[in-house]
């Protein structure tokens, strides 16, 4: 047993922390440390550098684009990034549809898609809930009809992260309606400049745009668009929700928030002196280090451990990773004290939703906190609420 | 960067479950609870002979070469049956030893690991709840002025390992058991371990090593006794957590099998995650001992204890609610579970204490 950093992976981490401090622009970090949602453009820049770096999507396999690093490498990576403020990547094509393309996509699929996920050149959304479909996936509605060389899609789609820079989406679709509801389902490739499909976005309680409706009128898709076997989706949905599951445990990024959270309670006070000094405050906040440092080791035993159940850790680590990201936020926020009250919309953001012309009275350390605590609550309902996770644990793993 | 066992210390694991199948089932074990001694002379003496005694402690200083990831291997083991030998105070009397160095510990140590004498650490006092930092026992030359608490094992052993202040520095002293002046008060705690407070008063002692030297070598020791103890913690949760899966495969009420209901699936299921997370934050302070600095040993050990603690706490209450009834009578092991657990929460410092050396050590690592 040897649980910590090789002398390897050390070295590994400075020549990554070199890079990045290299080729970082400024105007990205800025941006990156209000840590609201990122811009496409900003997201396809940062891309385009990595991709150049050839490190664009490190969990690819060699041939499509990969570096070949290990899992513990990846994790270095991308704590790396987060804490040097870089964009947070596009998620939805490198990390959730790609693994599904190179894993069940045909050849010809595989060459047309994931060259522009590669360079940050297409952007992707991911259609599987539906207004009556939430954690019981596999009720979903939507229907794919078969006509000559073509499906029609009809039908709505809805919580679709990032469908406003989205070019294309990997959908779920209902191809047999007299099959049992999982083996009816099929995974479809859409272009979303498709006729007949319109979105519509939803304001989340941030007041900030992340998620999107969307509505498929005869969508007329080609058959060629049907990801591997036709009524094979649900085993595809299961396999990308497993990768959702375990990224979601976002340990690089809650240990960037404590990072920053560590340096507002230097600067904030409380009874004239700095808030970090204060001995509750500091207890509160050891407990989230705690909880974090625990995660962290969880989620290294799962990236190093070759035969360990996928599925059964990743629930556990999404349990707690998305719990964390919540606390995380809510201290942060808190200690801003009044300030963390003030409605703060992003001062270079696109999509706000009012613009009432006040500028906010918070200071730079306090820009995006508090509507980043808004928003995560929604941290422990997506990707399969925490509830659906806990029941796949004892179900898996307790066998009850 | 790897957690897997080596098959020296899978062999280890299976040399201990050994002994817990053949020699302590649950019955053996409330015999020995309710002897005299409270422990069982032959059990330790085979511990000896198995060799965990000296399994966690380095060649130079006399062992068999393992380390804190073998004592909290046994620890675990130990912890799964509610083994009451005071292993947890024979790691921290070696690791102690070990840490002094020289040939007086040298001396010292090689009898222990045979099993043939008993040293027992006595570092704490009321006062100090736990926290072995504070120590008022006084020293005037070689004789010795105070009152130690909570020495596990002490109605057995031959000296004890002590900290004084004299002047202004902390010196650590070997005292024999049967000095002049010395009182031993036994008692139980919650757990079943038979513990004394001693009482000195102007007794011969005989001093070790004293000022930071000291200091340092008894924090080196309590951090290697603090790995044990949550290591056995972690045995503890992981024994209470399937029993409890087992138990809720069989109860049936209302004619089904109680673990189908929702509400105590989720429940398990948190306490798998606080079971895992104890596992995960104990590797995590295993490697610190090898490869990280003072700072990086001192925040994950103390996070492992505020884990232990709490996650312990949470795990053995959970284990009595869903057993119903049965789950605090004597009888069943559920409730020495909890006993169990209850006092390691409690053991060398609370939670807030572990939870401010946490916050410290994060302030240095800046």
């Amino acid at each position: 047993m040897t649980p910590y950093y090789s002398a390897e992976d050390t070295a590994f981490r400075a020549e990554v922390r070199a890079f990045i401090q290299a080729n970082l622009p400024p105007d990205l970090a800025r941006r990156g440390r209000y840590d609201y949602h990122p811009r496409r453009e900003d997201q396809a820049r940062w891309s385009k550098i990595l991709a150049e770096k050839g490190w664009s999507v490190p969990h690819f396999p060699v041939a499509y684009g990969g570096t070949g690093w290990t899992g513990v490498q990846r994790f270095i990576f991308e704590e790396e990034m987060r804490r040097a403020y870089a964009p947070t990547m596009d998620r939805i094509g490198p990390e959730l549809v790609a693994p599904v393309l190179y894993t069940f996509a045909s050849e010809e699929q595989r060459q047309a898609y994931l060259p522009g996920i590669r360079t940050g050149d297409t952007f992707w959304a991911q259609g599987f809930s539906e207004p009556g479909s939430g954690s019981d996936l596999a009720s979903l509605r939507t229907r794919a009809v078969r006509d000559g060389d073509d499906y029609i899609v009809t039908g709505q789609k809805t919580w679709t992260t990032e469908g406003h820079h989205a070019d294309m989406i990997f959908m779920l679709v209902r191809t047999d309606m007299e099959a049992k509801p999982q083996a009816g389902i099929s995974a479809l490739i859409i272009d979303l400049k498709s006729p007949g499909i319109t979105r519509r976005p939803i304001w989340t309680i941030d007041e900030g745009l992340t998620v999107n409706e969307f509505f498929f009128d005869e969508v007329r898709v080609p058959a060629a668009n049907l990801v591997g076997q036709e009524g094979a989706g649900w085993s595809y949905a299961k396999f990308l929700l497993t990768n959702e599951r375990t990224n979601s445990a976002e340990v690089p990024h809650t240990k960037r928030d404590i990072a920053q959270l560590r340096d507002i309670s230097r600067i904030e006070q409380k009874n004239g002196k700095p808030l970090m000094e204060d001995p509750s405050f500091r207890a509160r906040l050891a407990r989230i280090e705690i909880d974090t440092m625990a995660l962290e080791t969880a989620v290294l035993r799962a990236l190093t451990s070759g035969s360990h159940d996928g599925g059964s850790i990743a629930s556990l680590v999404k349990i707690r990773g998305s719990e964390l990201r919540q606390r995380v936020a809510d201290l942060a926020a808190e200690a801003l004290g009044d300030r963390g009250l003030a409605i703060c919309l992003n001062p270079e953001g696109e999509h706000r939703l009012f613009e009432d012309g006040m500028p906010p009275p918070v200071p730079d350390h306090g820009i995006g906190i508090a509507a980043k605590a808004m928003f995560r609550r929604a941290t422990t309902i997506y990707g399969g609420a925490n509830e659906i996770q806990r029941t796949l644990i004892a179900k898996t793993v307790l066998e009850l | 960067m790897d957690f897997i066992y080596t098959s020296e210390q899978d062999a280890l694991r299976d040399s201990v479950r050994r002994f817990i199948e053949r020699e302590y089932g649950w019955e053996e074990r409330f015999r020995i609870l309710r002897s005299d001694s409270g422990v069982a002379s032959h059990h330790w003496a085979m511990f000896a002979e198995l060799g965990w005694l000296g399994a966690g402690l380095s060649e130079e200083a006399g062992g068999f070469g393992g380390g804190a990831i073998e004592n909290a291997l046994i620890a675990e083991e130990l912890g799964r049956a509610l083994v009451t030998e005071p292993f947890v105070p024979h790691v921290i009397a070696t690791q102690l030893l070990a840490a002094i160095g020289g040939e007086t510990a040298a001396d010292l140590i090689a009898p222990l690991i045979m099993g043939e004498t008993i040293i027992v650490p006595a570092l704490q006092e009321a006062a100090g709840r736990g926290d072995w930092h504070h120590v008022d026992m006084r020293a005037d030359g070689d004789r010795l002025t105070g009152v130690k608490t909570l020495v596990e094992g002490a109605a057995r052993a031959d000296s004890f390992l002590m900290s004084a202040r004299h002047g202004d520095e902390i010196g650590l002293y070997l005292v024999d058991a049967n000095a002049a002046g010395i009182k031993r008060t036994d008692y139980r705690t919650l757990d079943n371990r038979r513990v004394a407070d001693i009482a000195l008063e102007g007794s011969e002692a005989r001093l070790l090593i004293s000022g930071a030297q000291a200091l340092a070598a008894i924090d080196q020791a309590m951090e290697h006794g603090l790995i044990a103890l949550c290591g056995e913690a972690l045995g503890v949760m992981d024994a209470a957590l399937w029993t409890t899966r087992d138990y809720l495969r069989v109860r049936k009420q209302f004619g089904t099998a109680i673990g189908n209901f929702q509400a105590l699936q989720h429940r398990m299921a948190d306490m798998l995650i606080e079971v895992e997370m104890t596992r995960s934050l104990l590797y995590a302070a295993l490697g610190a001992m090898t490869a990280g600095d003072g700072q990086a040993r001192a925040s994950a050990i103390a996070a492992l204890k505020v884990q232990a603690s709490t996650g312990g706490l949470q795990v053995g209450a959970q284990a009595i609610q869903l057993h119903g009834g049965i789950g605090v009578t004597e009888e069943l092991n559920i409730s020495h579970h909890y006993r169990r657990l209850y006092a390691i929460a409690r053991q060398f410092g609370d939670v807030d204490l572990y939870l401010a050396r946490f916050a410290r050590a994060r302030d240095e690592g800046q």
